[in-house]
């Protein structure tokens, strides 16, 4: 029997000629991942192995993005503890703000992740490097201790489920509005224990940053991982960004999938889902009238350079709404940068939305933009579980930065095809 | 090893989000942690909560975030064992990690209601209502994952084997 893409990445790591699903093994780990929540659990965990070295200084990345730059005491002595232990372990990949960015935005741009690579995060969303044909999987504190300290880890070899994508999007739909039709579509555990495996000619159609957003979010199907198949788009961003040699793996033809879905791109409309769950998906045209108070635009979701140029494509000579915050988040210091030399922030500042220094933030409802009761948000950001961004009864409404932008100048949940 | 206590009942997708809001999590004290647990879902919880209490759950348990401060502050809150028709992944890993007792049993899941009294063998993976006297059988855990759990879960194995 032929092996999925993830397979044949999990048995080269497990040191196997083949693996087969349901199987359990230990993999060799390229790159071990945390945060500033869950490094200061893994740290502690870390400590009671009774180790006085990491397993390799280089294949750590400690980034302190969610609560950062920090937002009141207890979370500064939570940094605190990153930084202590990163420096005393020698951990190269720890970033400071100041060089940081969101996490699943930072370590493809430092060229830390390359095809072909097994990667865990003590994040949910670590899946995103799935876009570069990297196997990554989202882990808790102390899997990522046990890597830190071991560079391996236990994996039950996951089935799949093959995302075969044709045709090409439409104008003003991308990633984030295929990856909500299709946890619609299969649910928020339609994917559960399982990769989702993206192929077909529809993927050449799709920017890399499209391919982010779409990996990013396999979670919310209750993915194990989402990946893409490498193809001259991938090479490319492997190359400016990376130095390391990478190994592009493909599915054989007779790999086995639990099940197989087309999904014709053309189809595609603008799609928002509604709270509380990634899966309430509706299309732009079947929203209704839904006032809002907010829009966000960044996340490790759709914080990229694409993202704010679409943002600012939609916001160019128009005003937000008087009863709208407007809060943009380029992800990563390069995108701030980038996005400053292309006068993006000219259109932003003239719109009259805020541009925030890079943080997941208002994502989780940490700082920099949290909802009061009774109000309503819509975030290019990637879950809108009750209280995600604040109060309890307030709302998280799902959707691409296009979306979100002519949201934000309407004052209501709006496509920008809406506009005059 | 055993379990005996009253259920206490939600429905699917209970996300690690409402199980521990994200506005907790600059610490990670897990008793500190425990006093918010559940609190946007029911702001109840933690009054009610008795030490040996079982949460039932549906599908999808866990779902979202993979802070493992979520698995924490249910075991700090004294709750014995979870058991729902399923788990979300990184939750049912972080479960076995820090020796949170779960069991995956999609029938008991159903049936058994809150207020209910239980009983959980988790060697057998059994569980009896003890209201309704109606016994289910959850899924054993694979030979490696018992290993971890005898263990007292990942670190210390890893000491162990190491």
């Amino acid at each position: 029997m032929g092996m999925t893409m993830t397979q044949k990445i999990l048995a080269a790591h497990a040191g196997l000629n083949s693996v087969k699903p349901g199987q359990l093994i230990k993999a060799k780990l390229d790159m071990v991942l945390g945060n500033d929540i869950t490094s200061p659990v893994a740290i502690k965990e870390f400590d009671k192995v009774g180790l006085d070295k990491v397993f390799d200084i280089n294949k750590i990345a400690i980034v302190p993005d969610h609560f950062t730059p920090n937002k009141d005491i207890k979370s500064a002595e939570q940094v605190k503890i990153c930084r202590e232990f990163s420096k005393k372990m020698g951990i190269v990949n720890f970033f400071e703000v100041g060089q940081m960015g969101v996490e699943h935005a930072l370590l493809p741009e430092k060229g830390l992740v390359v095809p072909g690579d097994v990667v865990i995060g003590a994040d949910s969303h670590t899946c995103t490097y799935g876009a570069l044909g990297a196997f990554s999987t989202g882990i808790g504190s102390t899997d990522m201790a046990a890597g830190m300290a071991t560079g391996e880890a236990w994996f039950k070899v996951p089935e799949a489920i093959k995302f075969k994508l044709k045709g090409k999007p439409r104008k003003w739909v991308g990633g984030k509005d295929v990856i909500l039709h299709i946890i619609g579509m299969i649910g928020v555990d339609g994917a559960l224990y399982k990769s989702m495996e993206f192929t077909g000619e529809g993927c050449r159609e799709l920017s890399m940053d499209d391919r982010f957003t779409i990996a990013n979010m396999a979670i919310e199907a209750g993915a194990k991982n989402g990946i893409f198949e490498v193809d001259e788009k991938t090479e490319e961003y492997v190359k400016e960004h990376s130095v390391r040699a990478y190994t592009a793996y493909k599915a054989d033809e007779d790999a086995e999938y639990c099940s197989a879905y087309e999904i014709d791109l053309d189809t595609i409309k603008p799609t928002v889902a509604f709270p509380h769950l990634p899966e309430n998906a509706r299309t732009i045209d079947n929203v209704g009238d839904i006032k809002i108070h907010q829009v966000v635009i960044g996340s490790c979701t759709n914080g990229r350079i694409e993202d704010m140029r679409i943002a600012a494509e939609v916001l160019k000579g128009r005003k937000v709404h008087g009863d709208v915050r407007c809060i943009i988040i380029p992800a990563t210091q390069k995108i701030w940068k980038q996005a400053m030399n292309e006068g993006l922030f000219d259109i932003f500042i003239d719109s009259g939305a805020a541009v925030s220094t890079p943080t997941c933030g208002p994502c989780l409802g940490g700082h920099m933009g949290i909802l009061a009761k009774g109000e309503r948000a819509v975030s290019t950001t990637n879950r809108n579980f009750v209280g995600r961004m604040g109060h309890p009864e307030s709302e998280v409404y799902l959707a691409s930065p296009a979306i979100a932008a002519a949201s934000a100048i309407l004052g209501k949940i709006a496509g920008p095809e809406e506009l005059d | 090893m055993n379990a005996k206590g009253k259920v206490i009942k939600y429905g699917n997708n209970v996300d690690t989000d409402v199980i521990i809001p994200a506005r907790y999590l600059n610490t990670s004290d897990p008793a500190e942690l425990a006093s918010h647990c559940m609190e946007d879902l029911d702001a109840g919880f933690i009054s009610k909560v008795k030490k040996g209490d079982v949460m039932v759950a549906g599908k999808n348990f866990g779902c979202g975030s993979s802070r493992e401060h979520a698995p924490i502050s249910i075991k700090a809150s004294g709750i014995s064992c979870v058991i729902a028709e399923t788990f979300a992944r990184i939750f049912y890993r972080n479960s076995i990690n820090i020796g949170l007792p779960i069991i995956e049993c999609p029938e008991a899941a159903i049936d058994i209601k809150d207020s209910d009294e239980v009983e959980i063998d988790f060697d057998k993976g059994s569980i009896k209502n003890l209201t309704t006297g109606k016994a289910y059988q959850g899924q054993p855990f694979p030979e490696f994952m018992q290993e971890i759990i005898s263990a007292d879960g990942l670190i210390n194995y890893i000491k162990k084997t190491k």
